[in-house]
């Protein structure tokens, strides 16, 4: 393994949003999570739960909740609109005032046919779901209090709704409310508290749960609208309730951070046909230090999001194989793209937040020392720039050129592209204006290596190719693939030497672009799992690809076909360990100066391939670093295969490469997220 | 030497009560427990042992309700036995002999004359493995049957009964142990087994330890060791079985149970807390804390009514419907150790020892029950493992009775040793031991004796202490300095030392004269009236071990034993050794009440007892292997009657008793032949008292009975108010055709008033009344093994008392008139005599 002297970087102080909701489509296995700034994040469950797509967010558009209708995705917040993304060009596609206030909840029937909402003046509104829109149909019976959840029977012909109090049932051909079921307040000093009935689930059996702020999950008869059982879960909120699509089992998610399951289940061993199930708590997962406020019940898994940011995938033991893959917990905690662009040249760091970016120059040391010394810093790093975006939208996207010149950021609204002019401590920012019409709004940014080209990737998977010279910008060309694909383009990578560039988009589809010749080189075929990094080999011209499932590819441009080294690997197959790593390969670097070697890195490792060395089979130690480095030397290179595993690093963010061989690692420690949330509900632990 | 089969080594008290779960009769009447070999029958309501089932010949580990028929039972034993009782009457009525030793026993009423016990399997070479064994029960007319088929239902089961229950109606079979639950059905012969891992993340330690089933639903309870309980639902799907957690324990759960309708969840555990859960409804939870020691077993009556829990203090608790504990049954308590010598308290004959943590036990040996506790060091306890704590460590009570010497240290480590020396006096109006001074560091470092002078005199005793410091003090009841109104109180008297040695036994001698206390190798006699020394004593080297001065006719003589496995007597008159033998004896104990000497040898693993006169090496008895394991401590109780034994090996235990602890904790004792007789005898002669039913009238009785039995003066019962028929027609009676109330009551009052206590203004002949004392007088001393009045007697005093005949009293006789005169011709049974 080569040794670089590394930044250790713990400046970039990301902080993720807490999640306000999820939805999942069955049908498309996708999962949509809101976050409390607005913007909503897609994740592919079929394929490694892989992050997607991220619409970003916008101020004053608060999530409030979140709906799919077949393929299409609805958000409605407090601000009493109701919302549907274009999931093709990440962003809103219109938004609906609905008049009623802020909207609560939104759910769609089984059918798709239509759209309720429940709105802050007690109304219940039903909205067509139209084929390019949704349009007002009726109001359901006006109560008196905010309409807090809602949830539709599968048949579609009633609809019960939780409000302050009490639970209403409507009939959704009359619109009258044919019960209403009166919820008993908290105990204690909360009994002047009105009771919020913050979720509801109708089940097809005319069975009611509900879940509200006293604590409590009840079951209810919807025939006659009476009380079957109470079951006290916490002593503070139940905030969010989802069934399972078999109905067989229900998870409620509390203030506390845990999620309580109750089953359906016969009393008797051998159940006689019409024999009583009742519902009964079983399991309760904790995973959340802090409130869970969005919940979904998959076929094999509870996911479950709130306060503490994090997506906990949890699968239920009962539904999957045993020490699988799929068996394993999940935490997704950091987005699965770049958030820090490096300009290797001039040892810039650009940080995107969503609401600014910051520069921050690198620290320096000339210090030297043994493998594992902390070296003196002599110049600490600094913040050079921060620069705040203009307008409400959030940043999606934004690129700092490898020299350091340009900085470059996009909203859905459009693209900014900044002059950056750094001599000594003199740091000088001009706006270039004028910007090419071709040039609206796009998804990936970056710069070519010798910074004279800007790439900027737009709707239909298309990259608009911007020439730069000082103070101006011009449009070359847009390129185009040939397959047509809508979906848009999540990764960009330029070659070192000028002559291609790669795109990838959601499709799983890789094209290749001649840079020289401006149109399209080539195109991949197509792997089954979504590609999650790629570059180009500096000097080789190979294409090396890795995919959300954790495959390596590796595709030589010039012959258009796979290397024999990447023949080799799919033909021996990678190491279990190395396939059961829980996220995913956020970049590929190459060393120039070792070109065989390949720098990969995830959240929780980084990792040097060797491709001269043997590859290792499923019986070998995947981290055998600390074993090597007890060996000695003749030994050693005995003992190694392939994959150099460091795992010294921990939360990465970015791992980076720069021109003096130095190792740019961001790291951003939970801890420290942890640190900045609020404080979560008192609970009172034993012997404290 | 020729072993004495007259004298056997036995039970006799003070065991365990918890060792395995109670069981409670049908109606509630009744709590039956395993107490070594024998079954104790409690009565739930007044917390007597009404019967003790005796037949099986090693320790009982299980008692069980027979199914098919409620008033009878089973108990099995190490003994390889099954034995059915009728326990109303104490009887015997089958014995089922298995073959191997059974360690618990269970039953369904759907399994007809079928039972499963757990029996050990001896597999080659490996550890001993437990399996589940259903026993067909034959039947047949025999007294004992042999049991010919045995099947094995479930291998490799846990050897503790609280592992396996049955199912909703016997339909399957709960089973756990370590990490492992198996169920077993019964329907498809197959069992599934779910596993835990051995430990989460978070440090909790998932064994089972118990666990319990639903009877109405298809629910598993099990307790684990970090405290949880797990209900296990859905347990017929290998992989869809899903369970639900429980956690307010925070160790092991030791015991889990449902009540009989399923409504509740109990649990007990070390925190000495029964909870309550409600089922379905497990955030509601009812608690019943302060039950005094960790609860190791738990037990629901078939009607629900009363809980019963076991406490590892050798303690059974009966609780009502979880509010209110009504009775408590307590055995002799049982730490780890005995730290204090065993004791006879000469006033309540009691044995006296350490009992909970800080206090010490007063256990009546006769009655084989606890008189009381004396809490000594007047501390809570806390219950947390590393946590230093006061124990009482000596403990001595002079001859009398009136006076007790505890001492109570704790250690924190060898420099810190903080010590009490508290001295109680007995007080006769509350009939027990108040503080009478407390001495705060009497010594500087342990006090290795304490003792109080035993002579039989008014006057004030003394108390010597003796200490690793190098000293022995000499205690006395000194007036206070200035007269505050406070009583006498101690105060140190003398300090004595030899040499700067180290000061072991110490002991008086019968008079109260003499004091010898043993200085390592050293044994040296100081007159106790002026503290000088008078002489040293040598001998072969070795340290004395033990120091005891002979009795009566054998009070010339000083015996003591040494490191080196000698023992050795010296004259006191001619201060030279008289005798010696080699013998390595751990206990050295006088008779108080004869001459005779009791050493206690330790060889090759097992006990060897010797009895001596002091005057000569010769042992009037001696049997050897009395026990395994060396005994730790031991004492004569003197004996309640004398026994009139004429076999020469017995003579020694005639005025006398010898109790002694084993190093497992067991109370053991000597039994004659003659003795065994005559306790068979009274067995026979057992009258169940209890089946009178619970009338208002019966309570009203039934107070009035009682103290009269507790007093013991005179277990004679009166006769029950003479014309019972009598009284029960009054009470039938329509109120309307009665007297009025305040006419009848004087005289109805009266007829239950005692003769005896009546004759102050009867006039009765002089000697009718010293008649009836001295019958009195018989039957106390008739009575004494706790038994029930033998029928001819009652008779016999009955008619004694009538021949006095009370003169009626003019006021009585116009009554009588009266009532004659209203034709209620029954009543005229109520006022005869």
């Amino acid at each position: 393994m080569g040794e670089f002297k590394v930044h250790r970087v713990r400046f970039f102080d990301y902080m993720p949003s807490a999640i306000r909701a999820v939805a999942f489509c069955r049908r498309t296995e996708r999962l949509a999570a809101a976050r409390a700034d607005g913007s909503v994040e897609i994740f592919n469950f079929a394929d490694n739960y892989f992050q997607e797509k991220v619409i970003p967010g916008r101020d004053g558009r608060a999530v409030e909740a979140l709906c799919w209708v077949g393929r299409r995705l609805f958000s409605a917040g407090l601000d009493g609109e109701i919302t549907e993304y274009d999931l093709e060009n990440l962003r809103p596609r219109y938004s609906l005032e609905a008049y009623g206030g802020p909207v609560w909840t939104i759910s769609s029937n089984k059918q798709g046919t239509l759209l309720a909402a429940g709105c802050e003046d007690g109304t219940v509104k039903m909205f067509e779901i139209l084929e390019d829109r949704i349009q007002f149909q009726r109001n359901l019976d006006r109560q008196k209090g905010r309409i807090v959840s809602l949830s539709w029977h599968p048949s579609g012909a009633q609809i019960a709704a939780g409000m302050m109090d009490m639970i209403r049932i409507f009939d959704t051909e009359t619109g009258h409310a044919s019960h209403r079921l009166l919820v008993e307040r908290g105990a204690g000093a909360s009994k002047t508290q009105e009771v919020v009935v913050w979720s509801v689930a109708f089940l097809s059996d005319s069975t009611i749960i509900s879940g509200d702020s006293a604590g409590k999950v009840q079951i209810w008869d919807g025939f006659t609208g009476t009380l079957v059982r109470t079951h006290l879960v916490t002593k503070w909120d139940v905030l969010v309730l989802s069934v399972s699509p078999d109905e067989s089992s229900v998870i409620a998610g509390t203030s506390e951070g845990t999620v309580t399951q109750f089953q359906f289940i016969s009393s008797a061993v051998e159940p006689l046909p019409g024999s009583d199930r009742q519902w009964v708590r079983t399991r309760t997962f904790k995973n959340h230090s802090h409130d869970v406020r969005a919940l979904v019940h998959t076929d094999t898994a509870v996911v479950s999001g709130g306060m503490d940011t994090q997506l906990v995938v949890r699968p239920l033991l009962d539904k999957v194989e045993k020490n699988t893959q799929e068996s394993a917990l999940r935490k997704i905690t950091f987005p699965h793209k770049n958030l820090v662009s490096c300009a290797k040249k001039a040892g810039l760091l650009l940080f995107q937040f969503p609401d600014h970016l910051e520069v921050w120059r690198l620290g320096d040391s000339d210090g030297n020392g043994k493998p594992g010394d902390i070296l003196p810093v002599k110049r600490k790093p600094e913040k050079l720039i921060q620069l705040n975006r203009k307008g409400d939208d959030q940043i999606c996207c934004s690129a700092l050129s490898p020299c350091g010149g340009w900085l470059a950021y996009s909203t859905v609204c459009g693209v900014r592209l900044y002059r950056l002019q750094l001599d000594n401590n003199n740091i000088c920012i001009n706006k270039v204006s004028k910007v090419p019409k071709e040039l609206c709004s796009a998804q990936q940014l970056c710069f070519s290596s010798d910074s004279s080209r800007f790439f900027a990737s737009s709707s239909q998977s298309s990259v608009v190719v911007v020439g730069l010279q000082q103070l101006e910008w011009r449009h070359l060309q847009t390129l185009r693939p040939k397959s047509g694909s809508r979906e848009p383009v999540n990764l960009l990578a330029p070659s070192e030497d000028g002559r291609w560039l790669v795109t990838a988009n959601t499709d799983c589809e890789i094209h290749v672009f001649d840079l020289q010749k401006l149109k399209l080189h080539c195109s991949l075929p197509v792997y089954a799992s979504c590609p999650t990094a790629v570059s180009v080999h500096p000097t080789s011209g190979c294409l090396v690809s890795v995919h959300a499932d954790r495959q390596i590819l590796e595709f030589s441009l010039e012959q258009k076909e796979y290397t024999e080294w990447s023949r080799k690997l799919q033909q021996q197959g990678l190491h279990p360990l190395w396939l059961q790593r829980d996220t995913p390969v956020t970049a590929v670097t190459f060393d120039p100066r070792n070109p065989a070697h390949i720098i990969l890195h995830d959240a929780f490792m980084f990792c040097v391939i060797d491709q001269t060395l043997p590859l290792p089979d499923a019986k070998t130690n995947l981290y055998n670093q600390l074993v090597l480095r007890s060996l000695p030397p003749a030994e050693r290179s005995r003992n190694g295969h392939a994959f150099k595993i460091c795992k010294s690093f921990q939360n990465l963010l970015s791992v980076a490469l720069l021109e003096d061989r130095s190792l740019v690692v961001v790291e951003r420690p939970l801890q420290d997220i942890a640190a900045r949330l609020p404080a979560p509900v008192r609970q009172k632990k034993f012997a404290t | 030497m020729v072993e004495h089969r007259d004298v056997r080594v036995v039970y006799r008290g003070g065991s365990r009560i918890n060792f395995r779960e109670p069981v409670i009769s049908n109606d509630s009447r009744f709590l039956l427990c395993a107490a070594g070999e024998f079954v104790k029958v409690f009565s739930t309501v007044t917390e007597e042992c009404v019967h003790e089932l005796r037949g099986h010949t090693d320790q009982v580990t299980g008692v069980l309700l027979r199914p098919s028929n409620h008033l009878q039972v089973y108990s099995c034993s190490a003994d390889g036995t099954i034995r059915l009782w009728d326990f109303t009457d104490g009887i015997l009525i089958k014995t089922y002999v298995v073959g191997y030793p059974i360690f618990s026993i269970y039953a369904s009423p759907n399994h007809n004359d079928v039972v499963f016990v757990v029996t050990c399997v001896q597999n080659d070479k490996r550890a001993e493995m437990f399996q589940l064994v259903a026993v067909r029960l034959p039947r047949c007319a025999d007294q004992r049957v042999d049991v010919p088929d045995l099947s094995a239902v479930l291998s490799d089961v846990s050897s503790n009964p609280a592992a396996v229950a049955f199912g909703r109606a016997g339909g399957f079979l709960a089973s756990v142990k370590g990490l492992q639950m198996e169920i077993y059905f019964f329907k498809t012969s197959k069992s599934s087994r779910f596993f835990l891992k051995e430990d989460n993340k978070k440090g909790g330690r998932n064994t089972f330890t118990c666990v319990a089933c639903h009877p109405k639903d298809d629910c598993v309870a099990t307790g684990h060791e970090d405290g949880k309980i797990r209900l296990w639902r859905n347990f017929n799907h290998k992989k869809e079985y899903t369970y639900s957690i429980l956690h307010w324990h925070h160790s092991a759960v030791s015991a889990v149970r449902f009540t009989p309708e399923g409504t509740n969840l109990l649990s007990g555990g070390v925190e000495s807390v029964l909870v309550q859960w409600r089922y379905n409804q497990e955030s509601q939870k009812d608690f019943l804390p302060r039950l005094g020691a960790a609860i190791t077993h738990l037990a629901v009556s078939p009607d629900g009514a009363l809980f019963c829990t076991s406490h590892s203090d050798n303690k059974i608790t009966i609780i009502q419907s979880c509010v209110r504990v009504s009775a408590v049954i307590q055995g002799l308590v049982k730490g780890e150790n005995v730290r204090t010598d065993l004791m006879v308290d000469p006033r309540s004959k009691a044995l006296v020892l350490n009992g909970k943590p800080g206090h010490l036990q007063f256990y009546s040996l006769q009655r084989d029950k606890l008189l009381f506790n004396l809490d000594v060091v007047q501390q809570e306890f806390i219950h947390q493992s590393g946590l230093e704590q006061f124990q009482v460590v000596r403990a001595a009570l002079d001859a009398s009775g009136s006076w007790l010497a505890t001492v109570e240290e704790r250690k924190r480590d060898a420099a810190d040793l903080e010590l009490n020396l508290k001295l109680w006096r007995f007080d006769e109006q509350t009939q027990s031991f108040e503080l009478n001074t407390t001495v705060a560091a009497p010594h500087e470092a342990r006090i290795t004796a304490a003792c109080f002078d035993q002579a039989a005199s008014s006057r004030t005793s003394t108390l010597v202490t003796s200490s690793r410091d190098g000293r022995f003090k000499a205690w006395r009841l000194a007036a206070p300095a200035h007269t505050d109104g406070d009583g006498p109180s101690w105060s140190c008297d003398f300090v004595g030392a030899y040499h700067g040695l180290v000061p072991g036994r110490c002991c008086f001698s019968a008079d109260g004269s003499l004091l010898a206390v043993a200085f390592r190798e050293v044994a040296t006699v100081w007159s106790a009236a002026s503290w000088e020394l008078l002489t040293t004593l040598s001998q072969p080297p070795g340290d004395i071990r033990d120091l005891c001065f002979g009795r009566m006719s054998g009070s010339k003589y000083l015996l003591g034993t040494n490191e080196n496995k000698m023992l050795l007597c010296w004259n006191l008159l001619s201060c030279s050794l008289e005798w010696s033998t080699s013998m390595d004896v751990r206990l050295l104990l006088p008779d108080p009440l004869s001459e005779n000497m009791a050493a206690f040898c330790f060889q090759d693993g097992s006990t060897d007892l010797f009895v001596f006169g002091p005057g000569e090496p010769r042992p009037l008895f001696s049997q050897k292997a009395v026990c395994s394991g060396s005994v730790t401590r031991a004492v004569f109780a003197p004996r309640e009657a004398e026994l009139e034994s004429c076999e020469e090996s017995s003579q020694w235990l005639n005025r006398s008793q010898l109790y002694f602890l084993t190093q497992f904790m067991d109370l053991l004792t000597f039994s004659t032949r003659a003795e065994e007789e005559k306790l068979m005898a009274a067995n026979k002669q057992l009258v169940i008292d209890d089946a009178v039913a619970m009338t208002p009238f019966h309570l009203l009785l039934g107070k009035h009975r009682r103290p009269e039995a507790a007093s013991g003066l005179s277990a004679e019962r009166t006769p029950p108010p003479h014309g019972s028929p009598a009284i029960k027609e009054l009470l039938q009676a329509p109120a309307h055709v009665l007297p009025a109330a305040s006419f009848l009551c004087s005289a109805f009052v009266k007829s239950l008033l005692v003769s005896a206590a009546g004759s102050s203004e009867e006039s009765r002949p002089p000697e009718e009344e010293t008649e009836s004392e001295k019958e009195e007088e018989e039957s106390d001393e008739e009575t004494r093994t706790r038994i029930s009045r033998p029928d001819q007697e009652s008779r016999g005093a009955r008619g004694g008392r009538e021949a006095g005949g009370p003169a009626l009293t003019k006021a009585q006789l116009r009554e009588l008139r009266r009532i004659r005169k209203l034709d209620l011709g029954w009543l005229a049974g109520l006022m005869e005599p």
